[in-house]
């Protein structure tokens, strides 16, 4: 065992810095700096940067595109770019259905859908939930009925996440109300742009719109846009879910918000010290660190199980519960530091704005984002649900 | 970077696993602590002289295996799933380990001994009111020709009954709280000017009060390197028990999984409800950070003081909260007979409650960790 990096993954470590200074859009750098809401091009400048260069899909197998990495390269492309205060490429292609279809799907939806992933070409979205079914999402009642060489999809599917943007979807529904839950459930693919499909914003706490409801009224799709067996959808969902809480854990992103709460923390005066100095705040980091560091070791170690062989399984619960808790964490701090300027409402300066700002530039966003942020432990599977997971699948209770 | 174990490590792991499995059942555990001496010396032998498992940690020029840190972790996780009272942290772990950060011609001399079983070693390093402060030390060890004489008061040294070397931290120089001045010292057990009141542990050790009269020792059992050595063997010794409490942590888990699937309430195995799964969940949640935790603070004791003080005290802060976390519902799941005597999970408890502030609480090494990493 050993925690050094070889001389290999340093010069690895050191090519991956060296690609971030010299290809990050710097567009999206400057509205990341601003605070600016990122708009669909924006995400995608920097996912066809990292689709040119080849490792926009680190995990995927290298046959369907992937990087061949190991798992510390991965490990370093996560910190690197988490370390240079990169935008999180959004995960409904990458890491969700992509891994869906080259695992399930037919050579056709792979050889069509895979590259179109990769490249941006096609943005996608996930139609799991529906207003009747949160954590029970078994029990979904959007319904696919066969009509010959197609099914006809009616129903409402909530909280998707990027609808407004996206090309494609990805959907549970129900192929056989007779049969018990999990087992009537088929996966299919939807192009967003057939007739009968409309999104709707949802607006969340911090005022942005990052989730729709979807309403599909007679949508046609065709029976080969099915992924794996007709009613066997549940297999494909909870595949996905398993490779979702994974990524959900977010320690590199953590680890670098708790380095710009500590930068805030020694910038803020709190009396006649800086706010780091005031113990009870200090406490308070001190402990985020320790629960991260916690979480990043259990990372590691789930990683080196996978890499001996041992795919993702219940125990990325254990990841879902910590990493989310943290992410809401580190808001909370934030919030904290920003003292009185946490509560002034305004979402960035508009284009020609020369007003002077209201507060530290960084302390108007704190308020929204812990509001927003209290979707970590809701999405996903909740964090009961995660703890279900737990009970019944590793502990067998 | 890879955290894979060794083939090796899986034997040695398994090799220990598969002895007290046989050895070590939980009434034997029981009669051993019961027993005038407080254990079973036939056990040392065996892990000793008979397994060889004493080798491990230790370089090949004392006839080790060359392992280190991380077999000591092995080793101690797998002494926690019995709740063992052996005396592998104080004498492998400790006095071993500053023996090897010594070197020298008392490092040649005595690791072959502790390999072979032949001593045990107890670390005579707290006083009545030092706290957690390594450096809190009123022992005194006053120049005397070529030796030293040793006087002063040293509190709950576990494993003192049974051993036959004492490793004492005393003051050459110094006042009471100064960090320069305090030394450690490899001294006989029987030497003269040594009484002990010995007593049981609520954990099952047998430990000591001890008192040194003007004991002469000579020049050699100065084990140079001062604080920072004292520093350093405490750190070892605080992911060791972080080992154990992993081991520890998991067992408490496991029977408390495997209880609520036979105890019956309401017509039902209690582990069906949803109030008690989601704490045993919980409990995983926690004793996998236990396990990343001392893993993580294991692989960093070889580096520079203040990186290595850094990562023990975040892991050890961490495992104190969590094995209490663990331990509390493992008691409360059980209900009244968690509180017995009766049952092995209490006994795990036990231990889990002592690991908690061991080599320093959550408190101390926050604050230590605090004061090295977050200055304003």
């Amino acid at each position: 065992m050993d925690l050094e990096f070889s001389p290999e993954e340093i010069a690895f470590r050191d090519e991956v810095r060296t690609f971030i200074t010299e290809n990050y859009p710097e567009e999206l750098r400057g509205k990341q700096d601003e605070g600016d809401e990122l708009t669909k091009e924006d995400f995608l400048s920097w996912h066809r940067v990292l689709h040119k260069k080849g490792w926009v899909a680190p995990a995927w197998p290298v046959e369907y595109g992937g990087t061949g990495w190991t798992v510390t390269q991965r490990f370093i492309f996560s910190e690197e770019t988490a370390r240079a205060d990169c935008i999180r490429l959004m995960p409904f292609g990458l890491t969700m259905v992509g891994p869906v279809i080259y695992t399930f799907g037919t050579p056709e939806q792979k050889a069509h859908f895979l590259p179109r992933i990769l490249s941006g070409e096609d943005w996608w979205c996930q139609g799991y939930s529906e207003p009747g079914s949160g954590s029970d999402l078994a029990s979904l009642r959007t319904k696919a009925v066969r009509d010959g060489d197609h099914y006809v999809v009616n129903g409402q599917k909530t909280w998707t996440t990027m609808a407004q943007h996206a090309d494609w979807g990805f959907f549970l529904v129900r192929t056989d109300p007779d049969a018990k839950m999990q087992e009537g459930i088929s996966f299919l693919l939807i192009d967003m742009k057939t007739p009968g499909i409309e999104v709707r914003p949802i607006i969340t706490l911090g005022g942005e719109h990052e989730v729709n409801e979807v309403f599909l009224d007679n949508v046609k799709v065709p029976v080969e846009n099915r992924v794996f067996e007709e009613n066997k959808g549940w297999t494909c969902a909870k595949f996905l879910l398993a490779h979702e809480r994974v990524g959900i854990a977010g320690v590199a992103a953590s680890k670098r918000g708790i380095e710009k709460i500590k930068d805030i923390a020694r910038t803020e005066i709190d009396g006649d010290k800086p706010l780091l100095a005031n113990p009870f705040y200090r406490r308070k980091v001190a402990e985020l660190e320790m629960d991260l560091t916690a979480l990043e070791f259990t990372e590691l170690r789930t990683l080196a199980g996978e890499a001996a062989g041992k795919g993702p399984g219940p125990e990325s619960s254990v990841l879902k519960i910590k990493g989310s808790e943290i992410q809401q964490r580190l808001t909370e701090l934030a919030l904290e530091a920003a003292g009185h300027y946490g509560a002034p409402y305004f979402r960035g300066f508009g284009e020609g704005d020369n007003e002077h700002p209201i507060g530290p530039d960084w302390a108007h966003r704190t308020a929204p984002s812990y509001y927003n942020m209290r979707k970590t432990t809701i999405y996903g599977g909740s964090n009961e649900i995660q703890r279900n997971i737990i009970a019944k699948m590793v502990l067998g209770l | 970077m890879d955290l894979s174990y060794t083939e090796t490590q899986d034997m040695l792991r398994d090799t220990l696993a598969r002895f007290l499995a046989d050895t070590y059942d939980f009434e034997t555990r029981k009669k051993m602590i019961a027993s005038p001496e407080g254990r079973d010396p036939g056990i040392w032998r065996a892990l000793s002289a008979e397994l060889g498992l004493t080798s491990a940690p230790f370089a090949e020029e004392y006839g080790g295996m060359g392992g280190g840190h991380l077999e000591n972790l092995i080793m101690m996780e797998e002494l926690g799933k019995v709740i063992a009272i052996e005396p592998w942290l104080q004498t492998v772990v400790i006095g071993g380990g500053a023996l090897q950060a010594v070197g020298g011609a008392v490092a040649s001399e005595v690791i072959p001994r502790i390999i072979a079983g032949d001593c045990v070693i107890a670390w005579a390093y707290a006083e009545p009111t030092g706290r957690y402060d390594l450096a809190n030390v009123a022992t005194t060890a006053k120049k005397d020709g070529a030796g030293y004489v040793l006087s002063g008061h040293k509190a709950v040294v576990y494993a003192a009954p049974w051993a036959t070397h004492l490793l004492v931290t005393a003051r050459t120089g110094g006042s009471q709280r100064e960090r320069a001045g305090v030394d450690l010292f490899l001294v006989d057990a029987r030497s003269t000017g040594i009484t002990r009141r010995d007593y049981p542990t609520v954990d099952g050790f047998r430990a000591s009060e001890i008192y040194f009269e003007n004991v002469a020792v000579p020049a050699e059992a100065l084990l140079p390197g001062g604080i920072d050595l004292i520093e350093r063997i405490a750190d070892e010794a605080a992911m060791a028990v972080c080992a154990e409490g992993t081991g520890i942590a998991r067992k408490l888990l496991e029977g408390t999984v495997e209880y609520t699937k036979q105890r019956k309430q309401f017509g039902q195995p209690i582990g069906k409800f949803q109030a008690l799964q989601h704490r045993m969940a919980d409990m995983l949640v926690e004793a996998e950070q236990i396990a990343s935790m001392t893993l993580m603070g294991t692989l960093k004791l070889g580096l520079p003081a203040v990186e290595r003080k850094a990562a023990v005290s975040l892991a050890k802060a961490k495992v104190a909260r969590s094995i209490k976390f663990v331990g509390q519902s493992a008691i409360q799941t059980h209900g009244g007979i968690g509180i017995t005597m009766e049952l092995a999970i209490g006994h795990y408890f036990k231990r889990a409650t002592m690991i908690e502030n061991q080599f320093g609480s959550a408190d101390v090494h926050l604050d230590r960790y605090e004061a090295l990493t977050l200055a304003a």
